[in-house]
């Protein structure tokens, strides 16, 4: 038996972050006296490095490696990069803020460089194997960090029960993955789509074992009905943790369920659209019905973020419409296009919690936001862009992801999806309303003035002004999207 | 012709202009603010005249058009075109922002600099609306228009304003969804085109077209506002401060009544055709039962709210008798109707600023301390109530002579109420201005100041000039206004 050297290249980046989180454990390990700042920036460097090494070795080829079982593609290089990307502004906003609470450990870095890790690795698998390999190493260090502030109770009851519950859905996933394997005998991506499109694999048991997927990707998407810990673990959870939980995970969540579904079950695609469309329907329905009640505003972004997240599946359930697929693309990439639009938003709406946040004090009711307006007009304007944008209105970017998805499921012809959709976006659009009727109609309660480092001033300004002006002008980020997934497809 | 992109500066100038004034921040500055609002206002009025000045009467084409890709991806383009109905709205806007910067001058003490922003953003992106060719377009500036006003009701609004700002939100985004999805299904229809006027070519069957009418009829009618859906009009303009008021019923009124003309009967004349007894019913409602509302009214700005829910009754009327005496009728309307009712609105602000009153019972005898003011009001109370030679006049009458033609008994319905709008706007202006000074308060009133009097006066002009000699509104857009019908009888099955 020979062994053959497998191709590391196209897993350049992926390696990079594995050193470099070893890296960071050793470096931090023994440099105990700068150990906080030294875990910061060398993370900082190592997203940024590698980004810079994944646009390097981006060449728009499809190319597999060790053993088929790693596939790198255009789509999978741009969510990495926008992974590092989300990740870098989750770290950057958070840092003042944990320091301010003491818990700026180097672990929480090396956490969040290794959930990073497991992320890229979910993204770019071409095996069910190293797709569960992948959603572990980010859920493990997910449900750390959701536990990192060990001193609060309700920090630690949120990470366990994001544990046990996060523990079932992936026992839920890989039991549909041994239907699957059951079925078609390979656990290959590729493998499995050419089995069933040569109709070889046991359709009973196949469509078992969807079922079991779909709930898996539903649980880590955080849709309903597997949409429980979101809101318990958005809000027990300290900010700067909520914020990365927020936005990276959505896109590796997308990833999962684009490489699960459409690379490997595109020829069973009616039967999972289907699940998909009660999925998206109810969550649409339920976190916009939920959301309209809270007062805790973390959790309002919780079920803002399900229903978001349904919006999102709007886009994957309209590809093949009685067989036909030339809406596909067309579909998947308005999916595509929402999850940053959704990634972008939400760093900036967490970002304000952690901007009008400090030592002592968490700005976590709506009623936080009271009066804002008088206080900085400015980033009462940034959060004001986020309302709107969340809500659909236009000149900001979610006004186009929702007329990109909304546009897929009319083309589609399920009118009544899009009907449900759109009623409840008027009901949504009150409790957004409500933050920015805080922010400019109230007097604040609170006067202090708003005290934050410069470079989060900066950068949520910046990450602001992109709400709206990606809203302005949305093709080249639409575009990216539609030529990742076309060279990819 | 001019290589001036004259409509994206009557877009791009306020809303630039806008974000400039909002850039001299706090309150300090106040007295800069003014200053620039007012130059950016007059601007963005000076650029919109060559639109009047060079327009070809003789065509029904679009003018002054721009096109420009926007999202390629889906095919969206910015596209701005003016035809002879729209083309006077973007002046009549322009020239409102003008009037509103001036009458907010004093008015407002705090966050001038936002209250003034708000104001000329909105502006320009209402005249986004009446020169959008693009359905997104379009879409875009109808949705963003919610938000300064929101603000503006929501900031420096009255008591309740908090209720008043969400509902009409909430009102108005409800209605436009709907028209979203009707477009998302146009887009798909067309074979993916966006362009308003491709889908006005665009062969439909009748089952499509009245799911598409109703989708534009809830998204247009709760702007005009229709009844039954009238309700957050009287709301928001309670609450809505002057300027609030002024812009909401001269010009946000007639983005629902616009898009009748611009996406309703041209998209689907079949549908239009078949519904219009619909229409004609819910526009007789409104003319008639909020007529007699309005009588009822103990406060000043409701009374004028309903007053103005009743007078686009008369444009909807006007609009779905498809003959070219209502239908120009309708629009000689909507273009009064935004000169008499801001000026309406106007002078009851100039009571409010007084008094900080809008209930009639606590005034009384004004005539005694403000004779100016009360001769002013009596003009715009005469216009509001039909009288000739005042521009309101002319649109009510060519839309009952066109009624009379369609149907007599609509005609009859319509006349009559003409009776009950002098009654609920006379009886008002007889409380409020005449008898003996009611008390101590009416007693220390002071007439109207120069600024005051050159806002009213030039509104007076307007007033009178149209109801004297409307022929220059009317042959702007007589020619759209035929093409408009031809196309509206052409079936489309």
């Amino acid at each position: 038996m020979n062994f053959v050297v497998p191709d590391f290249y196209p897993a350049a980046a992926e390696i990079f972050v594995a050193v470099m989180a070893l890296v960071i454990m050793l470096t931090t390990t023994f440099a105990r006296s700068i150990a906080r700042s030294l875990g910061y920036f060398l993370s900082q460097f190592t997203l940024i490095a590698a980004a810079f090494i994944t646009i390097a070795t981006m060449d728009g080829q499809v190319s597999y490696t060790f053993s088929n079982m790693f596939i790198s593609d255009l789509m999978g290089d741009f969510l990495k990069v926008m992974i590092y990307f989300s990740m870098a502004i989750a770290l950057l906003y958070g840092r003042s803020y944990l320091a301010d609470r003491n818990i700026d450990k180097p672990e929480y870095y090396l956490l969040a460089i290794l959930m990073t890790l497991g992320m890229m690795v979910m993204v770019t698998s071409n095996h069910m194997l190293t797709m569960y390999i992948g959603l572990e190493m980010m859920s493990l260090a997910l449900y750390a960090l959701v536990a990192f502030d060990r001193d609060s109770a309700r920090s630690t009851e949120a990470g366990m029960k994001y544990f046990v519950l996060g523990a079932l859905a992936s026992g839920l996933l890989l039991y549909g993955m041994s239907m699957v394997y059951g079925a078609t005998g390979t656990l290959e991506f590729s493998g499995v789509a050419q089995s069933v499109y040569n109709q070889a694999a046991n359709k009973s048991v196949l469509l078992f074992g969807l079922v079991f997927l779909v709930a898996g990707i539903s649980f880590k998407l955080g849709v309903v009905p597997f949409h429980m810990w979101v809101p318990d673990v958005y809000q027990g959870a300290t900010t700067a943790v909520t914020l990365i939980l927020a936005t990276a995970p959505k896109l590796a969540g997308f990833a999962m369920a684009v490489r699960l579904l459409i690379w490997g079950l595109f020829d069973i695609a009616e039967q999972w659209q289907t699940m998909l469309m009660f999925v998206a329907a109810a969550s649409i329905i339920l976190g916009n019905l939920a959301a309209i009640s809270q007062t805790n505003i973390k959790r309002m972004l919780a079920y803002s973020g399900i229903s978001h997240m349904g919006f999102m599946l709007l886009g994957l359930l309209s590809g093949v419409v009685d067989g036909e697929r030339h809406f596909a693309l067309n579909a998947y990439s308005s999916a595509m296009f929402y999850a940053v639009a959704y990634v972008i938003m939400s760093l900036a709406s967490f970002g304000m919690i952690i901007l009008l946040s400090r030592a002592g004090f968490e700005a976590e009711r709506i009623d936080d936001f009271k009066g804002l307006n008088k206080r900085s007009p400015w980033f009462a304007a940034v959060m004001m862009f986020v309302m709107f944008s969340m809500a659909g209105v236009p000149f900001f970017i979610g006004f186009f992801a929702k007329l990109a998805v909304l546009q897929a499921v009319v083309a589609a012809g399920y009118f009544w999806i899009a009907a449900v959709a759109v009623v409840m976006s008027v009901i949504g659009a009150f409790y957004y309303l409500r933050v920015v009727k805080v922010m400019y109609f109230d007097e604040p309660l609170d006067t202090a003035p708003i005290h934050a480092p410069a470079d989060v001033r900066v950068l949520l300004s910046a990450n602001g002004i992109a709400v709206a002006a990606l809203g302005i002008a949305p093709q080249a980020l639409m575009s990216i999207c539609a030529y990742a997934l076309l060279a990819s497809l | 012709m001019t290589d001036i992109p004259l409509l994206s500066l009557a877009v791009w100038v306020p809303i630039f202009g806008g974000l400039l004034v909002l850039a001299t921040g706090s309150d300090r500055n106040a007295p800069l603010a003014r200053a620039l609002a007012l130059l950016v206002a007059i601007v963005g009025l000076v650029v919109t005249l060559p639109l009047y000045t060079g327009f070809d009467v003789g065509t029904s084409a679009m003018q002054f058009v721009e096109l420009m890709p926007w999202v390629p991806r889906f095919n969206i383009n910015y596209h701005l075109g003016v035809d002879g109905i729209s083309v006077l709205f973007v002046i009549l806007n322009a020239f409102i922002t003008v009037i509103v910067v001036v009458a907010g001058w004093q008015v407002i003490e705090h966050k001038v600099a936002q209250y003034m922003a708000a104001f000329l953003i909105m502006s320009g992106l209402m005249n986004g609306i009446f020169s959008a060719l693009d359905g997104v377009l379009f879409y875009v500036f109808f949705e963003a228009s919610l938000i300064p006003l929101y603000l503006v009701i929501g900031i420096w609004g009255g008591p309740n304003r908090v209720y008043a700002a969400i509902k009409f939100f909430l009102y108005t985004l409800a209605g436009s969804l709907l028209m979203l999805i009707a477009m998302l299904y146009l887009f798909m229809e067309s074979g993916g085109s966006f362009n308003i006027l491709d889908w006005h070519q665009l062969p439909l069957g009748i089952e499509a077209q009245t799911l598409i009418f109703f989708a534009f009829l809830v998204a247009f009618g709760v702007k005009v506002p229709m009844w039954p859906v009238h309700t957050w009009l009287p709301d928001a303009h309670v609450e809505a401060p002057t300027g609030g008021s002024v812009v909401l019923a001269a010009i946000a009124l007639k983005l629902g009544a616009y898009g009748f003309l611009r996406f309703s009967l041209p998209i689907v004349p079949d549908a239009s055709l078949q519904q219009a007894p619909l229409v004609i019913t819910l526009s007789l409602i409104a003319v008639v039962y909020i007529s007699f509302v309005a009588l009822a009214q103990a406060d000043m700005k409701k009374l004028v709210a309903y007053s103005s829910i009743s007078h686009m009754g008369f444009v909807t009327l006007g609009f779905f008798m498809f003959n070219p005496l209502a239908l120009e009728g309708a629009v000689v309307q909507m273009i009064s109707h935004g000169f008499v009712s801001a000026a309406m609105f106007l002078c009851i602000g100039v009571l409010y600023d007084r008094m900080h009153s809008r209930q009639i019972a606590d005034y009384g005898g004004v005539v005694h301390r403000m004779p100016k003011f009360a001769a002013f009001f009596m003009l715009f109370a005469m216009a509001n109530a039909g009288l000739p030679a005042t521009s309101g006049f002319v649109g009510e009458f060519m839309v009952v002579l066109g009624a009379v033609q369609f149907n007599f008994w609509v005609a009859f319905l319509a006349a009559t109420t003409l009776i009950v709008g002098a009654a609920y706007t006379l009886w008002m202006y007889k409380r409020v201005v005449f008898g003996p000074v009611a008390n101590d308060h009416v007693d220390k009133l002071k007439d109207i100041n120069g600024r005051e009097f050159a806002f009213l006066g030039i509104l007076a002009l307007f007033v009178l000039a149209m109801g004297l000699y409307p022929f220059p509104f009317t042959e702007v857009m007589h020619a759209s206004v035929d093409e408009l019908l031809r196309h509206v009888a052409v079936s489309k099955l």
